[in-house]
């Protein structure tokens, strides 16, 4: 019962692992539950769950878990011990955690895996119990399970093909959805460190250098602070073929907003290309000129493109924008991609759309600015670009 | 094992699940993170915990600029070249300007104690992973002296955050967790009976429905919190007042509502509310 209700956190959300399974075996035989199901709860809770967005998923497993349970918290102690000593299951586990467990044994995960077959009944994908795809189960298709089995690809794939041991392991989360925090980590290796502005803090090594020179008559030097001296810009495509892609980008903005070592982030929008003008609201109001804002933002700024640069072709190579007839830039929007792009040696596209469909127009930008994917890999990528200095392909 | 237990003292009103995160990171003697709104008693519980377990606290208050290693030790060169200048003291025994900050503190004192780790969010986004091995192995290198500093006592470590940043997953899964939920009416009452024993029934009630119905009013940046009620309440006594209404002529509001916004905002609601009536 016990090992079931941590994997229907799983199931829900809840990042359980074995780290928590020990502490809860711990806390209950300490007797922390006060032998009753309200005590297992509260001490589960306060184990399991570490961000309070998971409250919630904890409350409806446990409901949904214990429903019509009796006070039977002091069995669960046992249950729990024995199943300590031998896991049945391997998740993703960090080196502590794999420290932690021994290998577990393929014959029991087969066995295992059979029972699961015949009690499910359809489709699962995502999950960590059932057989399905990209869960972490150890049984299934596209999972995280290190040591799990394959189930084949095929419709009806009973064939498994067994992978267990070798590690055909993919870190699925760096590869497809980017958290805030991932993104602010990214982030942070996007500086540069000078020293500026007002001496106030002790400079130790040329203090001990002017005091000798000094023949021992104490000088005091004083140095300006480090401060990170990087200015990014940052432009946003909106609308459109960008709506799907509005969670990312938004995460992306609120990440670069409380960077707090960039020394100055300006933040413009546009619309599917660049023409002569670019916005500071994101419902393309108070239109900056582009020639404006390069002369504000010397080359040392580092550019950061967010869009997925598809667009119709003579959107590129038209001087006027589609959506706006009264707006005639003089030059087409490639011209002005290429203009930017040579302005700032440090630039970087950020695409959120798979690289398989980079093709057509973002084949042509992609000539302009060095592409990367939206996702944590390629963001550090376009991160360690923008720091290397910028070396065209 | 045996531990002692925290139940709450008479100046901290404590829930069951409360509790059982305090005792449960007793045992296991894992950090206790807190999160809550602001206002919650989030920092008043580990001056609770101190006080109800009989224990000293240390507290470090963490700020943007604060960095891991600034909770151990700082070593005073100014000091030093100061004493070597001027012929002061035992320049040559590095251990004289070596002093212990909060956390180095907590490490070196002779009995067990309370270090309450404030606002730990404040800081650059590394600094609790930075910290993860100190709290760990609960022991530290001077570097200047090669030093290890151990903690003869596990203290018991509290830590504060407001919901704003979120924390590294490595270090949220060492620390028994607990979010303080905003305390329903009943309780707020009781919450309120423990700074004012005194207070009368009438104003008690009103000032509580009052201030409920200001936490609802749409559109604030700033929702008041339990210690403005307090507070408030505070500032009504002091001025007499034995009853309140709710309306754009409450008195005090400012101590509830802090932006100047939220004061617009409310009046507007306020508004809104009476001319139906009207």
């Amino acid at each position: 019962m016990f090992v079931e209700f941590l994997y229907e956190l799983r199931d829900r959300g809840v990042k359980v692992g074995p780290q928590e399974a020990m502490s809860i075996a711990q806390a209950l035989r300490l007797g922390l539950h006060k032998g009753t199901l309200d005590g297992f709860y509260e001490t589960a809770r306060a184990l399991c769950v570490h961000r309070e967005q998971d409250l919630d998923a904890f409350d409806r497993a446990f409901a949904h878990h214990f429903r019509g349970v009796p006070d039977e918290a002091i069995a669960l102690t046992e249950e729990l011990m024995e199943w300590l000593q031998q896991p049945k299951s391997r998740r993703e586990l960090t080196e502590l955690e794999q420290q932690l467990l021994q290998r577990m044994d393929l014959d029991q995960v087969r066995q295992q895996m059979r029972e699961r077959l015949a009690q499910q009944r359809q489709r699962h994908d995502r999950g960590n119990r059932w057989v399905g795809t990209a869960g972490t189960s150890p049984h299934g298709s596209g999972g995280t399970n290190l040591a799990g089995i394959k189930v084949g690809d095929a419709p009806g794939g009973r064939g498994a093909l067994e992978v267990a041991g070798e590690r055909h392991f993919k870190d699925l989360r760096s590869d497809v959805t980017l958290d805030t925090r991932q993104i602010e980590v990214a982030l942070r290796r996007l500086r540069a460190f000078v020293r500026e502005g007002a001496e106030e803090e002790l400079d130790i090594e040329g203090t001990i250098d002017k005091t000798a020179r000094n023949a021992g008559e104490l000088e005091l030097k004083l140095r300006p602070p480090r401060r990170s001296n990087l200015r990014v810009l940052l432009l946003l495509d909106v609308g459109g073929s960008m709506d799907p892609h509005a969670d990312v980008c938004e995460r992306l903005f609120s990440a670069a907003r409380r960077a707090t070592h960039f020394k100055e982030l300006r933040t413009l929008y546009f619309h599917n290309c660049i023409y002569g003008r670019v916005y500071e609201r994101a419902s393309l109001m108070r239109g900056i000129d582009v020639l404006h804002l390069l002369q504000d933002c010397d080359p040392s700024w580092r550019l950061i493109v967010v869009g997925d640069a598809l667009m119709s072709p003579w959107e590129l190579q038209s001087a006027g924008s589609r959506w706006s007839w009264t707006e005639d830039s003089g030059a087409p929007g490639i011209a002005w991609l290429a203009h930017l792009a040579q302005h700032f040696p440090h630039s970087a596209w950020l695409n959120p759309e798979r690289e398989i469909s980079w093709y057509g127009t973002a084949e042509i930008i992609r000539r302009v600015f060095p592409m990367y994917r939206l996702t944590q890999d390629g963001l550090l990528e376009a991160v360690h670009h923008l720091m290397r200095g910028g070396a065209r392909r | 094992m045996e531990f002692r237990r925290f139940r709450g003292t008479d100046q901290y009103l404590t829930s069951s699940a409360l509790e059982s995160a305090v005792n449960c990171a007793l045992a296991l003697e894992r950090p206790l993170l807190v999160r809550g709104e602001p206002g919650t008693g989030k920092t008043q519980l580990a001056e609770a915990i101190a006080s109800g377990l009989g224990l000293r606290l240390i507290h470090w208050p963490v700020k943007s600029t604060t960095r891991a290693q600034d909770g151990l030790y700082v070593y005073d060169t100014v000091q030093r070249l100061y004493d070597s200048r001027f012929g002061e003291g035992d320049v040559k025994d590095i251990r004289r300007y070596i002093k212990y900050v909060p956390l180095g503190n907590a490490f070196a004192a002779p009995d067990r104690l309370v270090l309450l780790i404030d606002e730990i969010d404040k800081a650059d986004l590394e600094f609790p992973n930075d910290l993860l091995h100190e709290l760990d192995r609960m022991r530290f290198v001077v570097n200047e002296t090669g030093d290890e500093i151990v903690a003869r006592q596990r203290p018991v470590v509290v830590i504060t955050s407001n919901a704003e940043k979120e924390l590294p997953d490595a270090f949220l899964r060492r620390c028994v967790f607990h979010f303080i939920e905003f305390p329903d009416k009943e309780l707020m009452a009781r919450i309120v009976r423990v700074h004012h024993p005194d207070l009368e029934r009438q104003l008690l009630d009103q000032a509580i429905k009052a201030f409920y119905a200001i936490r609802d009013t749409e559109g604030l940046r700033k929702r008041p919190s339990t210690s403005e009620l307090i507070d408030w309440i505070a500032v009504l006594r002091r001025a007499g007042i034995a009853s309140v209404e709710l309306d754009a002529g409450t008195p005090f509001l400012g101590a509830l509502l802090k932006r100047e916004q939220d004061l617009i905002a409310f009046a507007e609601a306020a508004n809104r509310g009476r001319r139906p009536r009207a």
